[in-house]
């Protein structure tokens, strides 16, 4: 059996990176070309973790789904990116970060790995700075920042609403520089379909050309997975159409142990649901609460009419308005951490004032930051956020509040790796959002693109150097072995079973109705009876699927539908584990809110004296019901307590 | 709503391709033009048929995966959005459609209304970046910058590749993206030191590749679902200009 080792160096807390980056291993510049590593995913993580190792005189070899590495889904972050430069005079450090990341995680993070998070971010910043990535900047030239929920400081540094896509356009300019220098072997339109093992050890990926329907094989001395979150299990989520499980699960059913399943972010303001054709949500920025204020009808009978669409918001005066957030948590009042503030307005819209005409949706209103700033500065501000939302809902936020409802958006949980990034599998790395992470059991605003930068830039091109530093004399892998034969074969088998099933039901038809489940008992709130029938009626809908899903075309060429149809086949498998795991939790913690488990004011409840660890699921067949190994969390540097943002 | 798509099928690069029509019932106004193209797609694999390949993956208009002529427009009618943001509340009960891919030489279409964009990764790698490695580099308020050339490096960085630029052209010129990639790095200091290769390489990347001369009719301009503003070709024309006298 795997031993969990989370490898934490020795020393103080302060020191640990700074000693591990002195004792490591090295790889002479002459032996580096020698040595082949695999990228599996171009956004944040993925992308400058590639550029990196190619920099150090790495083989690399990539691979993203799009038909660019430009596209992957970091590129859609809106808000910012956080980082320890006390810039303001605020009062910020690299522990206050350190803190504000661990506490605002619910304590279901790892200390160290924590703290070297925020001892890097400061180095991202200047790394894009230098790249020519255009951050905001103040008249004096330098550069600006803004609040971020979970924070008493302005730490947040932006390019507009669209950071994710300028550092992500930052990381893939390093990488577009490498391939013109040779050094990475750039191959887009591939998915990942299974991890070849070799001796116990990562040594290649199957993937399947989405152009031509190949199956290609590729060796490498190294694997690293940037492959991003699962959200798309709940169907709708503020995820891209082909962000995805897969790769992850794959490692798992490897031998990587999964962590933290079932810690899901729903971020408080999305655009609400507005149909059953809908294939995405899309997310509103938090920064948007730097400003807005959120609010909903204090009379359930103005709430009703509003729902019928007999009342205006706008002719509601202000006494009759709750501004909840600020009314419940006073000293973060609309800056609230997302978890906190997606149950505040589950909570409201249960009750019965939520608006809109489903009920569930609360207002996030700029009346007052118009009035204080001008309609000029908020647009300076927020113009492209008020401009999304005017063309997907028809109304003019700066006229009427916008109507904002939670919505899944990232996975704290992944697949869970030790302080080195690596996996339960030797030499198969995971960082970015497809780690178990760094954000505990709730990620902060504008914390994963700090994390996916750090652990490209700076943590990964130390750490599997330091394991690739006796593999010298292993040559280039041949792909015509039998362990590559028989990955292969299985992943072929896969494809063959799904075009066998010949039934009459879309894929789509099930992934909605996967969805459905996740979200009314594997969402926002959860509850033992919930998280039981769940388990049992995905087990139901597996059986379905596999009896009557239908995939039209032909298994070579282009085909969507297979596609898609793969990435089902993981996503019924994973919902499981995640309710699993979020059952096997007996407690409230972050974004994971068991009913059972909370304090008389509705806060989440966590039990410490159980459930500090991180659960790490090791698979054990299909037939049998996998283990759960428990990575007990050790806090020395930060004082343990039930979070409170009601004063600071 | 009821409308009547007219849908380019082209079943590979080198089969021939052929409008074929189909009709699409009850789509309601709020839907977005890509979740009806999923309803169209869904009655098809219902029917056993080969649903509509077309690109699409964030769906907010940012990663610039998503494509489509529209009755003649790149991003179809409406203005300064992509195909994903575009809702069937700008179209009229009973209307017909016509979506096609986007038609440029140097994006050869791969199946139905997906094209290879490649060529605009090529550009980017031989010369829209700064030749930094990670580490190394200076604190980052050491290299202060004018706040007007930081938001206007930011309009011209705010380009998504998605090439309705070159579908708008009747040239196929790529002009507005290379423009827009050259404009960043010319408006900061940190990309001067390699101005002059740059420039150079990435117009003589884009000429290889087949795309087409600038002849200013300010197409582009004005189908840019991110408004990329043709003021970066004038800036292109004079690092091109500095750096063919220098």
């Amino acid at each position: 059996m795997t031993k969990l080792d989370s490898k934490i160096p020795a020393g103080p807390l302060a020191e640990k990176w700074t000693n591990y980056k002195a004792h490591q291993n090295l790889v002479n510049p002459a032996n580096k070309r020698k040595i082949d590593v695999i990228v599996v995913g171009t956004g944040l993580a993925g992308g400058s973790a590639a550029a990196s190792l190619s920099e150090l005189g790495f083989n690399v070899k990539v691979f993203c789904i799009q038909d660019s590495p430009r596209r992957a889904h970091s590129i859609a972050a809106q808000g910012g990116i956080n980082a320890a430069k006390n810039y303001p005079n605020d009062g910020d450090s690299v522990y206050r970060l350190f803190y504000d990341t661990v506490k605002g995680g619910d304590y279901r993070a790892r200390e160290a790995n924590v703290y070297r998070l925020a001892e890097v971010s400061n180095n991202i910043i200047d790394q894009c700075v230098a790249q020519g990535v255009p951050f905001a900047r103040e008249y004096g030239g330098l550069l600006d920042n803004r609040s971020f929920g979970g924070a008493l400081v302005s730490r947040t540094f932006y390019a507009r609403g669209q950071t994710g896509q300028q550092l992500l356009l930052g990381a893939y300019s390093a990488l577009s520089k490498e391939i013109n220098k040779g050094s990475v072997e750039m191959f887009t339109r591939r998915e990942m379909m299974d991890i070849v093992i070799m001796d116990g050890k990562a040594r290649g990926i199957i993937v399947r050309n989405l152009v031509t329907g190949e199956l290609e094989r590729h060796g490498a001395h190294a694997v690293l997975l940037a492959t991003g979150g699962y959200g798309n299990v709940f169907f709708l989520s503020t995820n891209a159409m082909t962000s995805n499980g897969s790769a992850a699960w794959k490692a798992y059913k490897r031998g990587a142990y999964f962590g933290d399943p079932s810690f899901v972010q729903i971020h408080p303001t999305c655009i609400p649901v507005h149909g059953d054709y809908q294939s995405k949500l899309t997310l509103m920025s938090e920064s948007l609460r730097n400003d807005g204020r959120i609010w909903v009808p204090k009379k359930k009978e103005d709430a009703e009419l509003i729902q019928q669409g007999k009342l205006s918001p706008v002719k509601i005066p202000e006494e009759d308005r709750d501004y909840y957030l600020e009314r419940r948590y006073p000293a973060f009042g609309n800056l609230v951490p997302r978890d906190v503030a997606s149950r505040a307005a589950k909570e409201r819209c249960d009750a019965g004032h939520g608006v809109g005409n489903t009920g569930l949706a609360v207002y996030l209103d700029f009346k007052d930051a118009i009035n204080r700033l001008g309609k000029n500065v908020i647009e300076a501000r927020y113009g492209n956020l008020f401009q999304m939302y005017e063309k997907i809902v028809d109304e003019n936020p700066y006229e009427t509040p916008m109507m904002i409802y939670p919505a899944i958006h990232y996975t704290m949980g992944g697949i869970w790796v030790d302080y080195e990034l690596q996996s339960t599998i030797p030499g198969l790395f995971v960082g970015g959002e497809a780690n178990f992470s760094d954000h505990g059991a709730n990620r902060l605003g504008a914390s994963a693109l700090m994390q996916g930068l750090s652990d490209g830039y700076f943590v990964l091109p130390y750490t599997m150097q330091n394991y690739l530093a006796d593999q010298i004399n292993i040559p280039h892998f041949d792909t015509n072995t039998p362990e590559f034969n028989q990955t292969a074969n299985d992943v072929q088998g896969t494809i063959d079973k799904l075009f066998a099933v010949n039934g009459s039901k879309t894929v789509d038809s099930f992934h909605k109705r996967l969805g459905l489940i996740m979200w009314d008992h594997v969402g926002m709130a959860r509850n033992k009876e919930g998280l039981e029938k769940a388990i049992s009626e995905i087990k139901e809908l597996r059986k379905e699927f596999w009896e009557n899903v239908s995939v039209p075309g032909e298994k070579t060429g282009m085909n969507v539908e297979l596609e898609k149809a793969l990435r089902v086949v993981d996503f019924l498998e994973l919902g499981e584990l995640m309710a699993r795991d979020a059952l096997d939790r007996n407690e409230s913690c972050g974004g994971h809110f068991r009913e059972e488990y909370k304090t008389p004011e509705g806060e989440a409840m966590r039990d410490d004296s159980k459930y500090m660890y991180v659960s790490a699921w090791e698979y054990k067949g299909a037939d049998n019901e996998p283990q759960l190994h428990k990575e007990p969390l050790i806090y020395e540097n930060i004082e343990v307590k039930q979070r409170n943002y009601k004063t600071a | 709503m009821d409308l009547k798509l007219k849908i380019w099928r082209q079943a590979g690069p080198d089969a021939e391709g052929k409008f074929v029509h189909y009709p699409v019932h009850n789509i309601s106004q709020d839907a977005s033009f890509l979740e009806m193209m999923d309803i169209l797609n869904e009655e098809l694999v219902a029917n056993g048929e080969e649903p509509v390949a077309f690109d699409h993956d964030c769906r907010e208009g940012i990663c610039g995966m998503c494509s489509l002529f529209i009755n003649g427009y790149p991003h179809g009618p409406d203005d300064s959005i992509t195909t994903c943001q575009l809702h069937m509340r700008k179209f009229k009960d009973g209307e017909t459609i016509v979506i096609e891919p986007w038609r440029a030489k140097p994006f050869p279409i791969i199946k139905d209304l997906m094209v290879d964009r490649s060529a605009f990764d090529e550009i980017i790698q031989a010369g829209g970046y700064v030749s930094i490695n990670t580490g190394g580099v200076p604190d980052a308020n050491a290299i202060p910058i004018k706040k007007e050339h930081a938001d206007l490096a930011m309009d011209a960085a705010a380009c998504i590749g998605c090439g309705a630029c070159v579908a708008a052209c009747k040239n196929a010129s790529a002009m507005l993206f290379v423009s827009a990639k050259v404009s960043q790095f010319a408006l900061l200091p940190q990309g001067k030191i390699e101005a002059k290769l740059r420039v150079e390489n990435m117009v003589a990347k884009m000429d290889d590749l087949g795309f087409g001369n600038c002849t200013n009719t300010y197409a582009c301009e004005a189908e840019c679902p991110k408004d990329i503003s043709i003021a970066n070709i004038a800036r292109m024309n004079r690092e091109f200009l500095v750096a063919k006298l220098s």
